[in-house]
Protein backbone atom coordinates (compact mmCIF):
# COMPACT_ATOMS: atom_id res chain seq x y z
CA UNK A 1 0.00 0.00 0.00
CA UNK A 2 1.01 3.47 -0.80
CA UNK A 3 2.09 5.94 1.83
CA UNK A 4 0.79 9.43 2.00
CA UNK A 5 1.09 11.06 -0.99
CA UNK A 6 1.13 14.88 -1.95
CA UNK A 7 1.29 15.78 -5.58
CA UNK A 8 0.95 19.22 -7.40
CA UNK A 9 -0.36 20.53 -4.48
CA UNK A 10 -0.38 24.25 -4.75
CA UNK A 11 -2.13 27.23 -2.75
CA UNK A 12 -2.97 30.97 -3.04
CA UNK A 13 -3.65 33.24 -0.23
CA UNK A 14 -5.31 35.94 -2.40
CA UNK A 15 -2.91 36.51 -5.47
CA UNK A 16 -0.43 35.08 -3.38
CA UNK A 17 0.73 31.51 -3.81
CA UNK A 18 1.85 30.07 -1.11
CA UNK A 19 2.55 26.53 -2.11
CA UNK A 20 3.52 25.88 -5.84
CA UNK A 21 3.65 22.47 -7.14
CA UNK A 22 4.18 20.70 -3.88
CA UNK A 23 4.67 16.95 -4.23
CA UNK A 24 6.37 14.18 -1.50
CA UNK A 25 5.62 11.20 -0.02
CA UNK A 26 5.05 10.19 3.39
CA UNK A 27 6.39 6.45 4.11
CA UNK A 28 4.44 4.47 5.83
CA UNK A 29 4.98 4.21 9.89
CA UNK A 30 8.10 6.62 9.16
CA UNK A 31 8.71 10.10 9.77
CA UNK A 32 8.95 12.97 7.22
CA UNK A 33 10.27 16.01 8.44
CA UNK A 34 9.20 19.29 6.44
CA UNK A 35 12.04 21.87 7.12
CA UNK A 36 12.16 25.34 5.93
CA UNK A 37 12.36 28.91 6.75
CA UNK A 38 9.54 31.24 8.15
CA UNK A 39 7.29 31.84 5.47
CA UNK A 40 8.44 28.85 3.63
CA UNK A 41 4.85 26.92 3.99
CA UNK A 42 5.31 24.15 6.22
CA UNK A 43 2.72 25.27 8.00
CA UNK A 44 0.07 26.19 4.77
CA UNK A 45 1.06 22.66 3.38
CA UNK A 46 -0.30 20.92 6.92
CA UNK A 47 -3.39 23.44 7.12
CA UNK A 48 -4.20 21.77 3.06
CA UNK A 49 -3.85 18.21 4.33
CA UNK A 50 -6.02 18.39 6.53
CA UNK A 51 -8.60 20.94 4.52
CA UNK A 52 -8.16 23.48 6.46
CA UNK A 53 -7.39 25.83 3.74
CA UNK A 54 -8.83 24.65 -0.09
CA UNK A 55 -5.60 23.98 -2.39
CA UNK A 56 -5.94 25.36 -5.74
CA UNK A 57 -4.38 22.86 -7.46
CA UNK A 58 -3.32 18.99 -6.71
CA UNK A 59 -4.47 15.88 -4.47
CA UNK A 60 -3.56 14.41 -1.08
CA UNK A 61 -4.16 10.54 -0.98
CA UNK A 62 -3.45 7.90 2.06
CA UNK A 63 -3.21 4.82 0.65
CA UNK A 64 -6.15 4.02 -1.14
CA UNK A 65 -8.25 7.02 -0.17
CA UNK A 66 -8.31 10.81 -1.64
CA UNK A 67 -7.97 13.37 1.10
CA UNK A 68 -8.39 16.63 -1.83
CA UNK A 69 -11.77 18.48 -1.01
CA UNK A 70 -13.03 16.66 1.86
CA UNK A 71 -14.19 18.15 5.05
CA UNK A 72 -11.98 18.62 8.07
CA UNK A 73 -14.15 16.12 10.22
CA UNK A 74 -14.01 13.55 7.65
CA UNK A 75 -10.17 13.94 6.93
CA UNK A 76 -9.74 13.12 10.71
CA UNK A 77 -12.22 10.14 10.29
CA UNK A 78 -9.80 8.54 7.59
CA UNK A 79 -7.42 8.04 10.57
CA UNK A 80 -5.36 11.83 10.17
CA UNK A 81 -4.44 13.48 13.38
CA UNK A 82 -3.21 16.98 13.07
CA UNK A 83 -2.09 18.95 15.60
CA UNK A 84 -1.88 22.38 15.23
CA UNK A 85 0.77 24.86 15.72
CA UNK A 86 0.55 27.08 18.93
CA UNK A 87 -0.73 23.81 20.44
CA UNK A 88 -4.57 24.22 20.05
CA UNK A 89 -5.31 22.89 23.55
CA UNK A 90 -8.60 24.03 24.78
CA UNK A 91 -7.73 26.07 28.03
CA UNK A 92 -11.35 25.96 29.40
CA UNK A 93 -11.27 22.07 29.41
CA UNK A 94 -9.57 20.15 32.02
CA UNK A 95 -6.74 18.00 30.71
CA UNK A 96 -8.92 14.83 30.69
CA UNK A 97 -12.14 16.57 28.97
CA UNK A 98 -9.01 17.36 26.13
CA UNK A 99 -8.06 13.84 25.85
CA UNK A 100 -11.32 12.42 25.96
CA UNK A 101 -12.27 15.09 23.32
CA UNK A 102 -9.82 13.39 20.86
CA UNK A 103 -11.04 10.31 21.24
CA UNK A 104 -15.02 10.89 20.40
CA UNK A 105 -15.37 9.97 16.68
CA UNK A 106 -13.88 6.53 17.61
CA UNK A 107 -15.71 3.57 18.69
CA UNK A 108 -15.48 3.14 22.05
CA UNK A 109 -13.10 -0.23 21.43
CA UNK A 110 -11.20 1.41 19.03
CA UNK A 111 -10.13 4.56 21.36
CA UNK A 112 -6.86 4.16 23.51
CA UNK A 113 -7.37 3.73 27.08
CA UNK A 114 -5.76 7.24 29.74
CA UNK A 115 -3.64 4.82 31.30
CA UNK A 116 -1.93 4.28 27.80
CA UNK A 117 -1.41 8.16 27.35
CA UNK A 118 -0.34 9.01 30.88
CA UNK A 119 2.57 6.15 30.54
CA UNK A 120 3.63 8.33 27.38
CA UNK A 121 2.98 11.59 29.09
CA UNK A 122 3.52 10.99 32.93
CA UNK A 123 3.33 14.74 33.35
CA UNK A 124 -0.33 14.55 32.33
CA UNK A 125 -1.46 12.31 34.83
CA UNK A 126 -0.96 14.11 37.71
CA UNK A 127 -2.92 17.54 35.95
CA UNK A 128 -5.48 14.82 34.79
CA UNK A 129 -8.69 16.85 36.41
CA UNK A 130 -7.01 20.18 35.78
CA UNK A 131 -7.83 22.87 33.25
CA UNK A 132 -5.44 23.32 30.64
CA UNK A 133 -4.97 26.73 31.15
CA UNK A 134 -2.97 25.55 33.75
CA UNK A 135 -0.52 23.87 32.20
CA UNK A 136 3.11 24.96 31.12
CA UNK A 137 4.37 25.12 27.82
CA UNK A 138 5.75 21.26 27.27
CA UNK A 139 2.89 20.05 29.16
CA UNK A 140 0.50 21.40 27.09
CA UNK A 141 2.68 20.38 24.00
CA UNK A 142 2.39 16.62 25.11
CA UNK A 143 -1.18 17.19 26.00
CA UNK A 144 -2.17 18.40 22.71
CA UNK A 145 0.31 15.01 21.46
CA UNK A 146 -1.46 12.60 23.33
CA UNK A 147 -4.74 13.91 22.69
CA UNK A 148 -4.56 12.84 18.62
CA UNK A 149 -3.31 9.48 19.58
CA UNK A 150 -6.44 8.99 21.73
CA UNK A 151 -7.91 7.98 18.42
CA UNK A 152 -5.14 5.76 17.38
CA UNK A 153 -4.54 7.55 14.48
CA UNK A 154 -2.34 6.33 11.12
CA UNK A 155 -1.51 9.73 10.28
CA UNK A 156 0.03 12.40 12.65
CA UNK A 157 0.67 15.59 11.58
CA UNK A 158 2.87 17.88 13.71
CA UNK A 159 3.41 21.50 13.77
CA UNK A 160 5.97 22.99 15.02
CA UNK A 161 5.97 20.70 18.26
CA UNK A 162 9.10 22.01 19.51
CA UNK A 163 8.09 26.09 19.31
CA UNK A 164 8.61 27.28 22.70
CA UNK A 165 9.90 24.57 24.44
CA UNK A 166 13.29 23.99 26.42
CA UNK A 167 15.90 22.13 24.26
CA UNK A 168 15.94 19.17 27.02
CA UNK A 169 11.98 18.81 26.46
CA UNK A 170 11.99 19.03 22.88
CA UNK A 171 14.79 15.98 23.21
CA UNK A 172 12.20 13.77 25.01
CA UNK A 173 9.27 14.90 22.69
CA UNK A 174 11.44 13.78 19.99
CA UNK A 175 12.27 10.49 21.69
CA UNK A 176 8.63 9.18 22.32
CA UNK A 177 7.65 10.63 18.83
CA UNK A 178 10.34 8.19 17.18
CA UNK A 179 9.31 5.12 19.42
CA UNK A 180 5.52 5.69 18.77
CA UNK A 181 6.43 5.92 15.01
CA UNK A 182 8.17 2.84 15.54
CA UNK A 183 6.07 0.70 17.92
CA UNK A 184 2.89 1.36 16.60
CA UNK A 185 3.53 2.10 12.85
CA UNK A 186 2.75 5.73 12.54
CA UNK A 187 2.93 7.58 9.51
CA UNK A 188 4.62 11.18 10.72
CA UNK A 189 4.97 14.64 9.16
CA UNK A 190 7.04 16.33 11.71
CA UNK A 191 7.19 20.03 10.17
CA UNK A 192 10.46 21.87 12.48
CA UNK A 193 12.11 25.15 12.29
CA UNK A 194 14.20 23.53 14.74
CA UNK A 195 16.16 21.31 11.82
CA UNK A 196 18.37 19.96 13.80
CA UNK A 197 16.27 17.75 16.15
CA UNK A 198 14.12 16.92 13.19
CA UNK A 199 16.81 15.35 11.26
CA UNK A 200 17.26 13.34 14.10
CA UNK A 201 14.81 11.46 14.37
CA UNK A 202 13.26 11.57 10.86
CA UNK A 203 13.95 8.64 7.50
CA UNK A 204 13.21 11.48 5.03
CA UNK A 205 13.06 15.40 5.12
CA UNK A 206 11.57 17.61 3.03
CA UNK A 207 12.95 21.23 2.31
CA UNK A 208 11.04 23.97 1.22
CA UNK A 209 11.41 27.48 0.57
CA UNK A 210 8.85 30.03 -0.96
CA UNK A 211 6.41 27.42 -1.44
CA UNK A 212 8.56 24.98 -3.76
CA UNK A 213 10.26 21.70 -2.66
CA UNK A 214 13.97 22.46 -2.85
CA UNK A 215 14.96 18.75 -1.94
CA UNK A 216 13.28 15.80 -0.71
CA UNK A 217 15.73 12.89 0.61
CA UNK A 218 17.25 10.95 3.16
CA UNK A 219 18.11 13.24 6.43
CA UNK A 220 21.93 12.62 6.37
CA UNK A 221 21.75 13.36 2.78
CA UNK A 222 20.25 17.07 3.92
CA UNK A 223 22.03 17.01 7.03
CA UNK A 224 25.33 16.90 4.71
CA UNK A 225 24.79 19.42 2.48
CA UNK A 226 26.37 22.43 4.01
CA UNK A 227 24.80 24.73 1.46
CA UNK A 228 21.69 23.34 1.91
CA UNK A 229 21.93 23.49 5.65
CA UNK A 230 23.00 27.11 5.83
CA UNK A 231 20.65 28.69 3.25
CA UNK A 232 17.40 27.07 4.66
CA UNK A 233 18.00 25.38 7.29
CA UNK A 234 19.65 27.78 9.66
CA UNK A 235 22.39 25.81 11.08
CA UNK B 1 -42.25 42.52 56.67
CA UNK B 2 -45.02 40.32 55.09
CA UNK B 3 -44.62 43.14 52.09
CA UNK B 4 -40.99 42.42 52.21
CA UNK B 5 -41.40 38.43 51.69
CA UNK B 6 -43.80 38.99 49.58
CA UNK B 7 -41.78 41.27 46.94
CA UNK B 8 -38.69 38.70 47.57
CA UNK B 9 -40.89 35.70 46.43
CA UNK B 10 -42.16 37.38 43.54
CA UNK B 11 -38.86 38.41 42.49
CA UNK B 12 -37.27 35.19 43.04
CA UNK B 13 -39.97 33.85 40.50
CA UNK B 14 -39.80 36.32 38.22
CA UNK B 15 -35.89 36.14 38.43
CA UNK B 16 -36.18 32.46 37.95
CA UNK B 17 -37.74 33.29 34.41
CA UNK B 18 -35.36 36.22 33.67
CA UNK B 19 -32.54 33.82 33.99
CA UNK B 20 -34.25 31.01 31.77
CA UNK B 21 -33.96 34.11 28.92
CA UNK B 22 -30.77 34.79 30.00
CA UNK B 23 -29.80 31.50 29.70
CA UNK B 24 -31.00 30.58 26.32
CA UNK B 25 -29.12 34.40 25.02
CA UNK B 26 -26.06 32.74 26.45
CA UNK B 27 -26.35 29.14 25.02
CA UNK B 28 -26.21 30.93 21.67
CA UNK B 29 -23.79 33.91 22.26
CA UNK B 30 -20.99 31.25 23.56
CA UNK B 31 -20.99 29.05 20.92
CA UNK B 32 -22.05 31.75 17.71
CA UNK B 33 -21.35 34.70 18.92
CA UNK B 34 -24.73 35.98 18.03
CA UNK B 35 -27.11 38.13 20.42
CA UNK B 36 -30.20 36.83 19.34
CA UNK B 37 -32.91 39.69 19.50
CA UNK B 38 -35.53 37.40 18.37
CA UNK B 39 -35.29 35.10 21.47
CA UNK B 40 -38.48 36.52 23.44
CA UNK B 41 -40.64 36.81 19.78
CA UNK B 42 -39.39 32.86 18.93
CA UNK B 43 -40.29 31.98 22.58
CA UNK B 44 -44.11 34.34 21.92
CA UNK B 45 -44.43 31.79 18.85
CA UNK B 46 -43.85 28.96 20.74
CA UNK B 47 -46.24 29.81 23.41
CA UNK B 48 -48.74 30.69 20.99
CA UNK B 49 -48.66 27.14 18.92
CA UNK B 50 -48.78 25.95 22.60
CA UNK B 51 -51.62 28.34 23.14
CA UNK B 52 -53.69 26.60 19.67
CA UNK B 53 -53.13 23.49 20.84
CA UNK B 54 -55.13 23.69 24.46
CA UNK B 55 -57.75 25.55 22.26
CA UNK B 56 -58.28 22.81 20.25
CA UNK B 57 -59.15 20.43 23.85
CA UNK B 58 -55.29 19.33 23.41
CA UNK B 59 -53.65 18.59 27.00
CA UNK B 60 -51.69 21.39 28.71
CA UNK B 61 -48.64 19.10 29.05
CA UNK B 62 -49.56 18.03 25.23
CA UNK B 63 -49.42 21.63 24.36
CA UNK B 64 -45.89 22.02 26.58
CA UNK B 65 -44.22 19.22 25.11
CA UNK B 66 -45.18 21.17 21.45
CA UNK B 67 -44.02 24.03 22.54
CA UNK B 68 -40.64 22.87 23.29
CA UNK B 69 -40.39 21.00 20.87
CA UNK B 70 -40.87 23.63 18.44
CA UNK B 71 -38.80 25.89 19.94
CA UNK B 72 -36.23 23.52 19.15
CA UNK B 73 -37.28 23.31 15.70
CA UNK B 74 -37.64 27.23 14.96
CA UNK B 75 -34.21 27.59 16.60
CA UNK B 76 -32.13 25.18 14.33
CA UNK B 77 -34.42 26.09 11.41
CA UNK B 78 -33.33 29.64 12.01
CA UNK B 79 -29.50 29.35 12.57
CA UNK B 80 -29.36 26.38 9.81
CA UNK B 81 -31.07 29.16 7.34
CA UNK B 82 -30.38 32.30 8.94
CA UNK B 83 -27.89 32.93 11.14
CA UNK B 84 -25.13 30.26 8.97
CA UNK B 85 -24.67 32.99 6.45
CA UNK B 86 -24.49 36.34 8.25
CA UNK B 87 -22.29 35.24 10.98
CA UNK B 88 -19.25 35.65 9.51
CA UNK B 89 -19.53 39.08 7.84
CA UNK B 90 -19.30 42.28 10.11
CA UNK B 91 -20.39 42.00 13.98
CA UNK B 92 -23.62 44.12 13.14
CA UNK B 93 -25.09 41.71 10.61
CA UNK B 94 -26.13 39.72 12.93
CA UNK B 95 -27.71 42.19 15.12
CA UNK B 96 -29.78 43.52 12.07
CA UNK B 97 -30.90 39.77 11.15
CA UNK B 98 -32.05 39.02 14.36
CA UNK B 99 -33.93 42.00 15.25
CA UNK B 100 -35.72 41.42 11.20
CA UNK B 101 -36.42 37.95 13.05
CA UNK B 102 -38.49 39.88 16.20
CA UNK B 103 -40.24 41.88 13.58
CA UNK B 104 -41.12 39.34 11.09
CA UNK B 105 -42.20 37.29 14.14
CA UNK B 106 -44.58 39.30 15.53
CA UNK B 107 -45.73 40.74 12.75
CA UNK B 108 -46.56 36.88 11.63
CA UNK B 109 -48.21 36.16 15.24
CA UNK B 110 -50.20 39.09 14.66
CA UNK B 111 -51.38 37.76 11.78
CA UNK B 112 -52.59 34.32 12.15
CA UNK B 113 -53.63 35.20 15.96
CA UNK B 114 -54.93 38.37 16.18
CA UNK B 115 -53.33 41.21 17.65
CA UNK B 116 -55.55 41.30 20.75
CA UNK B 117 -54.78 39.43 24.22
CA UNK B 118 -55.48 35.74 24.96
CA UNK B 119 -55.39 33.94 27.54
CA UNK B 120 -53.19 30.80 28.87
CA UNK B 121 -53.98 28.34 31.37
CA UNK B 122 -51.57 28.22 34.23
CA UNK B 123 -52.88 23.98 35.25
CA UNK B 124 -51.84 24.83 38.73
CA UNK B 125 -53.61 27.10 41.41
CA UNK B 126 -52.11 31.03 40.86
CA UNK B 127 -53.93 31.72 44.58
CA UNK B 128 -51.31 32.31 47.07
CA UNK B 129 -50.29 29.27 49.51
CA UNK B 130 -51.52 30.11 52.96
CA UNK B 131 -49.36 30.01 55.61
CA UNK B 132 -50.73 30.84 59.49
CA UNK B 133 -52.70 33.44 59.03
CA UNK B 134 -51.18 35.32 55.71
CA UNK B 135 -51.79 34.25 52.25
CA UNK B 136 -47.92 34.28 50.62
CA UNK B 137 -47.43 35.69 47.43
CA UNK B 138 -45.83 32.46 46.18
CA UNK B 139 -48.92 29.70 44.56
CA UNK B 140 -48.77 26.50 43.37
CA UNK B 141 -48.26 27.83 40.07
CA UNK B 142 -44.97 29.31 41.10
CA UNK B 143 -44.11 26.24 42.56
CA UNK B 144 -43.97 24.51 39.36
CA UNK B 145 -42.48 27.52 37.40
CA UNK B 146 -39.45 26.77 40.13
CA UNK B 147 -39.51 22.84 40.00
CA UNK B 148 -39.45 23.08 36.02
CA UNK B 149 -36.66 25.76 35.57
CA UNK B 150 -34.94 23.84 38.36
CA UNK B 151 -34.96 20.53 36.42
CA UNK B 152 -33.83 22.44 33.06
CA UNK B 153 -31.37 24.19 34.73
CA UNK B 154 -29.61 20.85 36.23
CA UNK B 155 -30.45 18.68 32.28
CA UNK B 156 -28.74 20.90 30.89
CA UNK B 157 -25.78 21.17 33.86
CA UNK B 158 -25.60 17.37 33.52
CA UNK B 159 -25.61 17.78 29.56
CA UNK B 160 -23.03 19.99 29.47
CA UNK B 161 -20.67 18.42 32.08
CA UNK B 162 -21.28 14.69 31.73
CA UNK B 163 -22.09 13.67 28.08
CA UNK B 164 -19.47 14.08 25.27
CA UNK B 165 -22.33 15.37 23.39
CA UNK B 166 -21.63 18.19 26.10
CA UNK B 167 -18.14 18.03 25.56
CA UNK B 168 -18.39 18.60 21.76
CA UNK B 169 -20.90 21.30 22.11
CA UNK B 170 -18.63 23.21 24.65
CA UNK B 171 -15.18 22.77 22.67
CA UNK B 172 -17.19 23.82 19.12
CA UNK B 173 -17.96 27.01 21.41
CA UNK B 174 -14.51 27.65 22.82
CA UNK B 175 -12.71 26.80 19.90
CA UNK B 176 -14.42 25.58 16.77
CA UNK B 177 -11.18 25.32 14.48
CA UNK B 178 -9.61 23.06 17.27
CA UNK B 179 -12.96 20.91 17.78
CA UNK B 180 -12.84 20.80 14.06
CA UNK B 181 -9.49 18.65 13.55
CA UNK B 182 -10.40 16.67 16.48
CA UNK B 183 -13.34 15.24 14.69
CA UNK B 184 -16.03 17.70 15.84
CA UNK B 185 -19.17 18.56 13.30
CA UNK B 186 -18.79 22.12 14.71
CA UNK B 187 -21.82 23.43 12.40
CA UNK B 188 -24.37 20.62 13.81
CA UNK B 189 -23.13 21.59 17.15
CA UNK B 190 -23.82 25.01 16.47
CA UNK B 191 -27.47 23.94 15.23
CA UNK B 192 -28.25 22.05 18.28
CA UNK B 193 -27.32 25.04 20.62
CA UNK B 194 -30.05 27.24 18.43
CA UNK B 195 -32.51 24.42 19.17
CA UNK B 196 -31.50 24.24 22.63
CA UNK B 197 -31.80 27.92 23.30
CA UNK B 198 -35.10 27.39 21.11
CA UNK B 199 -36.28 24.75 24.14
CA UNK B 200 -35.44 26.91 26.63
CA UNK B 201 -36.73 30.08 25.64
CA UNK B 202 -39.95 28.55 24.80
CA UNK B 203 -40.23 26.82 28.71
CA UNK B 204 -39.86 30.65 29.93
CA UNK B 205 -42.48 31.78 27.24
CA UNK B 206 -44.80 29.50 28.29
CA UNK B 207 -44.56 29.76 32.15
CA UNK B 208 -45.07 33.49 32.00
CA UNK B 209 -48.04 33.66 29.64
CA UNK B 210 -50.79 32.75 32.26
CA UNK B 211 -49.56 35.98 34.18
CA UNK B 212 -48.73 38.23 31.51
CA UNK B 213 -51.24 37.01 28.57
CA UNK B 214 -51.00 36.23 24.98
CA UNK B 215 -50.75 39.20 22.77
CA UNK B 216 -47.56 39.28 20.10
CA UNK B 217 -45.24 41.34 21.76
CA UNK B 218 -45.68 39.54 25.71
CA UNK B 219 -42.57 38.83 25.37
CA UNK B 220 -40.55 42.34 24.99
CA UNK B 221 -40.46 43.14 28.43
CA UNK B 222 -38.85 39.43 29.81
CA UNK B 223 -36.83 39.62 26.86
CA UNK B 224 -35.17 43.05 28.01
CA UNK B 225 -35.08 42.01 31.72
CA UNK B 226 -33.53 38.64 30.33
CA UNK B 227 -31.16 40.29 28.59
CA UNK B 228 -30.14 42.79 31.45
CA UNK B 229 -29.75 39.25 33.09
CA UNK B 230 -27.27 38.16 30.82
CA UNK B 231 -25.10 41.22 30.97
CA UNK B 232 -24.79 41.25 34.51
CA UNK B 233 -23.90 37.57 34.35
CA UNK B 234 -21.03 38.78 31.47
CA UNK B 235 -22.47 36.76 28.54
CA UNK B 236 -20.56 34.01 28.34
CA UNK B 237 -21.32 32.05 32.00
CA UNK B 238 -24.66 30.17 32.75
CA UNK B 239 -24.11 30.05 36.07
CA UNK B 240 -24.04 34.14 35.57
CA UNK B 241 -27.37 33.92 33.59
CA UNK B 242 -29.01 32.63 36.58
CA UNK B 243 -27.63 34.81 38.91
CA UNK B 244 -27.88 37.68 36.89
CA UNK B 245 -31.30 36.65 36.27
CA UNK B 246 -31.82 36.34 40.33
CA UNK B 247 -30.53 40.37 40.81
CA UNK B 248 -32.40 41.57 38.15
CA UNK B 249 -35.84 39.76 39.82
CA UNK B 250 -35.06 40.84 43.32
CA UNK B 251 -33.76 44.50 42.38
CA UNK B 252 -37.22 44.71 39.91
CA UNK B 253 -39.60 43.33 42.78
CA UNK B 254 -38.45 45.55 45.01
CA UNK B 255 -38.25 48.87 42.99
CA UNK B 256 -41.64 47.85 42.04
CA UNK B 257 -42.81 47.87 45.63
CA UNK B 258 -41.20 50.11 47.51
CA UNK B 259 -41.03 52.80 44.77
CA UNK B 260 -43.69 52.12 42.25
CA UNK B 261 -44.50 49.96 39.52
CA UNK B 262 -43.82 52.35 36.79
CA UNK B 263 -40.45 52.60 37.75
CA UNK B 264 -39.36 49.23 37.29
CA UNK B 265 -37.90 49.42 33.85
CA UNK B 266 -36.02 52.44 34.85
CA UNK B 267 -34.45 50.10 37.96
CA UNK B 268 -33.39 47.48 35.01
CA UNK B 269 -31.81 50.61 33.03
CA UNK B 270 -30.31 51.28 36.29
CA UNK B 271 -29.08 48.08 36.78
CA UNK B 272 -27.13 47.89 33.28
CA UNK B 273 -25.93 51.00 33.51
CA UNK B 274 -24.06 49.87 37.19
CA UNK B 275 -22.84 46.73 36.06
CA UNK B 276 -21.59 48.12 32.77
CA UNK B 277 -19.80 51.17 34.15
CA UNK B 278 -18.21 48.70 37.42
CA UNK B 279 -17.81 45.37 35.28
CA UNK B 280 -18.04 45.93 31.76
CA UNK B 281 -17.36 42.12 31.78
CA UNK B 282 -20.21 41.21 33.44
CA UNK B 283 -19.73 39.71 37.30
CA UNK B 284 -19.48 36.01 36.35
CA UNK B 285 -16.79 36.51 32.87
CA UNK B 286 -13.13 36.07 33.68
CA UNK B 287 -11.26 38.49 31.17
CA UNK B 288 -9.82 36.00 29.17
CA UNK B 289 -5.77 36.11 29.85
CA UNK B 290 -3.10 34.91 27.63
CA UNK B 291 -0.47 33.34 28.44
CA UNK B 292 2.63 33.92 26.21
Amino acid sequence: MAGLTVSGLSVDYGHVAALVDVSFEAELGAITAVLGANGAGKTTLLRAMTGLVRPRAGTIRFGDKDLTGRRVEDVVRCGVAHVPEGRGVIEELTVEENLRLGSLWRSRRTRRGYDEVFELFPALAARRHRHASTLSGGERQSLAVARALMARPEVLLLDEPSLGLAPIVTGQLMRRLASLSRDEGITVVLVEQNARSALSIASAAVVLNLGRVVVADRPQVVAADAQLRHHYLGF
Amino acid sequence: MQRFVDLTLNGVTNGMIYAVVALALVLIWRSTGVLNFAQGAMAMFTTYIAGAIVEHRGSYWLAIAVALGSGAVIGAVIERTIVRRVENGPVLNPVIVTLGLLVVLEALAGIIWGGGLRSFPAYFSQLGVVVGHDRLAFSHFDLYVMVAIVTVLVALVVLFRFTSLGLRMRASAFAPDVARLLGVRVGRMLTLGWALAGVVGALAGALVAPELLLSPNYMDAVFIYGFTAAVVGGLQSPLGAVVGGLVVGLVLAYVGGYLGSTLEALGALAILMVVLMARPQGIFTRVAQRQV
